[in-house]
C-alpha cells in the first residue's frame, strides 16, 4: 500500500502534500464500511453491556448506579463463584482432554496409513456438525436413570455404579463435561490431522533410522509439529468450555442444585429470568474478559515455544 | 501512524465513548413514572360505540386447545364488533416471558398481554407503571362478583408492586390450574386400596404401596420446578392456609422456618429417604414421569392439572384424579392458580377497549368455549364438567378447593429469584444433601431478604 503512492508522486511534485493527506485517510475509508458493522453491532453492544454492568438494574424501573458492585458481588457469591469454577472444569473437559486423545488418534492415523481414511476423518468430525441442542437431548437419553449407560453397566453387573448421573452431585459435571469431549474431539482431531499431513516423510525415516521408536516419533516429531495446529484447537476448543450454554440449558439447567451452572447460564437466568440486568452484564463482561485473557496467554505461550 | 500511535487513537477513542456513555441516562430512564389509578373517568363499556380501532393482543395460547378457545372467541369478538379488528401475537411462555419486558418498556406496546403471576413478572411490570389498575372496570363489569376472591388475588398487587394477592385488579385469568395427585385405577385396585379421602389416608396408601414392592410416587425432577408440585400440597396439608399465601405471595408476615414448615420439609426427605419415589428422580425428565404412570411402573403421580389430557389419551378411564384435603370431607388446600391473567398495558391507546375485550374472553359464554376446547375454565369449572374421565376428576377437584378449600400460590411467586432457591433446594432436600432444617433456612433467607427490602 504504501509504496504505490510514493511511485505515483515523487519527491517535489506538487501533488505530494495532497497525496500524503489521501493516503493517510484512504486506509480507513477502506475499513469503515466494515468497521461500522463491527462498531454497531459487536462494539457498541459490549460497551453497552459495561455500561449496564454498573447499575443495579431489574430491566423495567430507572436503574439505580452501583459502581463495581456487581462486580464484587461475583466474587463474594457462592453460587457465582461455583459457575465460573465449573467453567474452569469444562476446559479441562472440552479441550485439554480432546486435544490429548486428539493428538495420539491423529498421529495413529497418520503413521498407520490406514485405509478409509477419508471416511474416519469424517466419523470423527460429525460430533461438530450436530446441532449442540441434538447431542444434548441425546446424551440426556443416555445418561437417564433408564438410559443406555445404566443398561449397559446393568448388563456386564456393574449394577453398583449405576445411577441419575445428570442428577448426581459428584457426577454431573464430568457427565455433562464428557459430551463436551465427545463433540470437540473430532475438530482437534482433524485440524491436527491436517497439521500432521504436512510433516516431510523423510524426516521419519530419519528417526526410524537412528532407531526411534513409535512413542519418540510421537514425542519428538508429530506434537511439536503440529504446534500451530494445537494452539487454534485450543483456542477454539477453551472459547467454546468457556462460553458454554446451550448444553447446560438443555441437560441439566445448572442442576441438581448448582452443581453444574455456568457463567452463561447465570446470565441468561439473571437478565430474562429474575430481572437482575446490571448483574447478568457483569458476569457477562468479566466472561468475554477471561475468554480473552486466556486465549492470549494460550497464544503467548505457544509463540514464546516456538 | 505508527501501530502503537493507532493502538492510542483506538484506545482514547474508545473511552470517549465509554465516558459518552456512561454520562448518558442510566438505564430505565425512558421508562414512564407509575401511573395514578385514573378514578373518576367515565367508562365506556358499549364497543360498538367506539369507532374503527385495532387492538394488540400478546397472549401465549400456542398449544392445541389454547389455541383453538383464543381463534373462537377473537373470532366471535370481531363478529359482535365489526369496527373492531384484533391482531394477535402468539408465542410460547418462554418467548412471551423474555420480549414482554422489551415490549412494555418499547413505544410500541400492544395493548392487552397476558402476563404471568409471579413478582418478576407481573409485579415487575406493576411496579415499573407499565400495567394499568383495572378498578374502574372491574367496578363497572362487576368483575369481583364474577370471580372468587380466592381466584382473583392472584391478579391482584398493591400500585406500587409491594402486595402480591391484595389491592388493585390488573388483570383476569381465562383458566385454572390445580396440583393434585394423578394414579392408575387398576394399580390402586390390585394393591387393595380405595381412593385417599385425607391426607393421612394418602400416607398410608404410599406406605402400603412400598411395602407391597411397587414405586408409590412418580417423579421426574431435572428440571428442578416439579419437586415445588410435590411439596406445595405436603405444606398445604401441614401449615396454616394464610402462611402459606404470605410466603407464596411474598408479602411480610410469615416465617418459613416455622415448625410446620419443617414437618413439611421432614415428610418429603423421608419420603425420599424411604425409597418412595422412583430412582434418581433428580436425573429423570418431567415427562419421563408420566410416562412411567401410563406404564404402570408407579402407584402415584404429583402434579399439575395440565397433565391430564396427556394422561388420558395415554391410559383413557384407568387414570384417575384427587386432591387430597387435611380432614376427610373438606375442601382440600393445595398449590394451583390460575393461567396467565390478561392485562393492560399503561400505554394502550384505548384502556375502555381492552378492558372490554378482557371481559368479553372471561364471560360465561367464554368459558363454555373454554370447556368445549378442553380447558379448565376458571370459572363455574363443575357445571361444565364432562361426564367422565380423568377431566371430571380435575374439573370437581378445582371447584372443591376454589369454593371449599383453598388455592394455595406456586411458591416460586414469592420473589424474583425464588425460583432457583427453590429448585436447588428441593434437590438437595431430595438428594438429602440438605435436612428439612437446612432447606426451611435457605427458603427464609431468599423470603426474608426480599420481604425486608421491600
Amino acid at each position: 500500500m504504501r509504496a504505490l503512492p510514493r511511485a505515483s508522486s515523487g519527491p517535489g511534485t506538487p501533488g505530494r502534500h495532497t497525496a500524503r493527506q489521501g493516503r493517510a485517510i484512504t486506509p480507513y475509508l477502506f475499513i469503515a464500511p466494515a468497521f461500522i458493522i463491527y462498531a454497531a453491532f459487536m462494539l457498541y453492544p459490549l460497551a453497552r453491556a459495561v455500561h449496564l454492568s454498573l447499575y443495579d438494574w431489574d430491566g423495567l424501573s430507572l436503574a439505580t448506579f452501583v459502581g463495581a458492585g456487581n462486580y464484587t458481588d461475583i466474587l463474594s457469591d457462592t453460587r457465582l463463584r461455583a459457575a465460573f469454577g465449573h467453567a474452569g472444569a469444562f476446559i479441562f473437559f472440552y479441550a485439554v482432554l480432546p486435544c490429548g486423545i486428539g493428538l495420539v488418534l491423529a498421529a495413529v492415523l497418520t503413521r498407520a496409513k490406514a485405509r478409509g481414511l477419508a471416511l474416519f476423518r469424517t466419523l470423527v468430525f460429525l460430533p461438530q456438525v450436530i446441532a449442540m441442542v441434538v447431542v444434548s437431548v441425546a446424551f440426556k437419553q443416555i445418561y437417564a436413570p433408564d438410559g443406555l449407560l445404566n443398561t449397559v453397566l446393568r448388563s456386564i453387573g456393574l449394577d453398583s455404579l449405576t445411577r441419575a448421573w445428570l442428577g448426581d452431585y459428584v457426577f454431573s459435571l464430568p457427565a455433562v463435561g464428557l459430551i463436551g469431549s465427545w463433540v470437540s474431539t473430532g475438530l482437534v482431531t482433524v485440524l491436527l490431522l491436517a497439521g500432521m499431513a504436512r510433516i516431510p516423510t523423510e524426516l521419519f525415516e530419519a528417526a526410524r533410522l537412528d532407531g526411534a521408536g513409535a512413542v519418540r516419533e510421537f514425542i519428538y516429531i508429530i506434537v511439536p509439529s503440529v504446534r500451530a495446529e494445537l494452539t487454534v484447537a485450543l483456542t477454539l476448543t477453551i472459547v467454546a468450555s468457556l462460553k458454554t450454554f446451550d448444553l447446560i440449558y438443555m441437560t441439566t439447567s445448572g442442576g441438581p442444585g448448582s452443581s453444574t451452572t455456568v457463567p452463561s447460564y447465570e446470565v441468561y437466568r439473571r437478565a430474562f429470568e429474575t430481572g437482575q440486568v446490571g448483574s447478568a452484564a457483569a458476569i457477562g463482561v468479566t466472561l468475554t474478559i477471561i475468554i480473552f485473557l486466556v486465549t492470549l496467554a494460550v497464544n503467548r505461550i505457544s509463540e514464546r515455544g516456538a | 501512524m505508527s501501530p502503537r500511535g493507532k493502538t492510542r487513537t483506538l484506545a482514547l477513542a474508545a473511552t470517549a465513548a465509554l465516558a459518552l456513555m456512561l454520562s448518558a441516562c442510566a438505564p430505565g430512564s425512558e421508562a414512564p413514572a407509575p401511573s395514578a389509578p385514573q378514578s373518576g373517568a367515565t367508562i365506556e363499556k358499549d364497543v360498538a360505540k367506539m369507532g374503527e380501532q385495532t387492538l394488540t393482543v400478546w397472549d401465549q395460547e400456542v398449544r392445541g386447545g389454547q389455541n383453538e378457545q383464543m381463534t373462537k372467541l377473537n373470532a366471535a369478538f370481531e363478529a359482535k364488533y365489526p369496527n373492531i379488528t384484533i391482531k394477535r401475537n402468539s408465542q410460547s411462555f418462554e418467548d412471551l416471558g423474555k420480549t414482554l419486558r422489551l415490549a412494555l418498556s418499547g413505544t410500541d406496546a400492544p395493548d392487552v398481554v397476558q402476563a404471568n403471576n409471579a413478582r418478576n413478572t407481573m409485579g415487575a411490570f406493576v411496579k415499573a407503571g407499565q400495567l394499568l389498575p383495572l378498578d374502574d372496570w372491574a367496578k363497572a363489569y362487576g368483575w369481583t362478583d364474577r370471580y372468587p376472591a380466592s381466584v382473583l388475588k392472584y391478579s391482584q398487587y398493591s400500585t406500587d408492586g409491594t402486595t402480591f394477592g391484595a389491592g388493585s385488579v390488573y388483570g383476569l385469568p381465562q383458566v385454572g390450574e390445580v396440583v393434585g395427585v394423578f394414579y392408575s385405577k387398576k394399580k390402586l385396585e390390585s394393591l387393595g386400596l380405595e381412593v385417599p379421602a385425607d391426607w393421612a389416608a394418602f400416607e398410608a396408601a404410599i406406605a402400603t404401596a412400598k411395602e407391597k414392592g411397587e414405586t408409590p410416587l412418580l417423579l421426574g425432577n431435572i428440571e428442578k420446578w416439579p419437586a415445588g408440585h410435590v411439596f406445595g400440597p405436603i405444606q398445604g396439608a401441614k401449615v396454616p392456609a394464610e402462611a402459606i399465601e404470605k410466603l407464596g405471595f411474598g408479602n411480610a408476615g410469615a416465617s418459613w422456618t416455622s415448625g410446620e414448615n419443617q414437618a413439611a420439609a421432614q415428610t418429603l426427605a423421608d419420603w425420599s429417604a424411604k425409597g418412595y419415589f422412583n430412582k434418581g428422580v433428580n436425573g429423570t425428565d418431567y415427562d419421563a414421569a408420566w410416562q412411567k404412570l401410563t406404564k404402570g411402573e408407579g402407584v402415584f403421580l404429583m402434579g399439575g392439572s395440565w397433565m391430564a389430557a396427556d394422561l388420558a389419551d395415554a391410559m383413557g378411564e384407568d387414570v384417575g384424579f384427587f386432591a387430597p384435603p387435611a380432614t376427610a370431607g373438606q375442601g382440600a388446600h393445595t398449590t394451583g392458580g390460575t393461567g396467565l391473567p390478561f392485562t393492560v398495558t399503561a400505554k394502550t391507546g384505548n384502556a375502555d377497549l381492552a378492558a372490554a375485550y378482557i371481559d368479553f374472553i372471561t364471560n360465561k359464554d367464554a368459558m363454555k368455549v373454554l370447556a368445549d376446547t378442553g380447558n379448565l375454565p376458571v370459572l363455574d369449572t363443575a357445571a361444565h364438567a364432562p361426564a367422565s374421565g380423568v377431566l371430571k376428576d380435575v374439573y370437581t377437584a378445582f371447584e372443591s378447593v376454589t369454593t371449599d378449600g383453598v388455592l394455595l400460590p406456586y411458591l416460586d411467586y414469592a420473589t424474583p429469584t425464588m425460583g432457583d432457591t427453590l429448585g436447588d433446594s428441593l434437590q438437595g432436600l431430595l438428594d438429602g444433601r440438605i435436612d428439612a432444617k437446612a432447606f426451611t433456612e435457605a427458603m427464609e433467607a431468599d423470603y426474608a431478604g426480599f420481604t425486608q427490602g421491600q
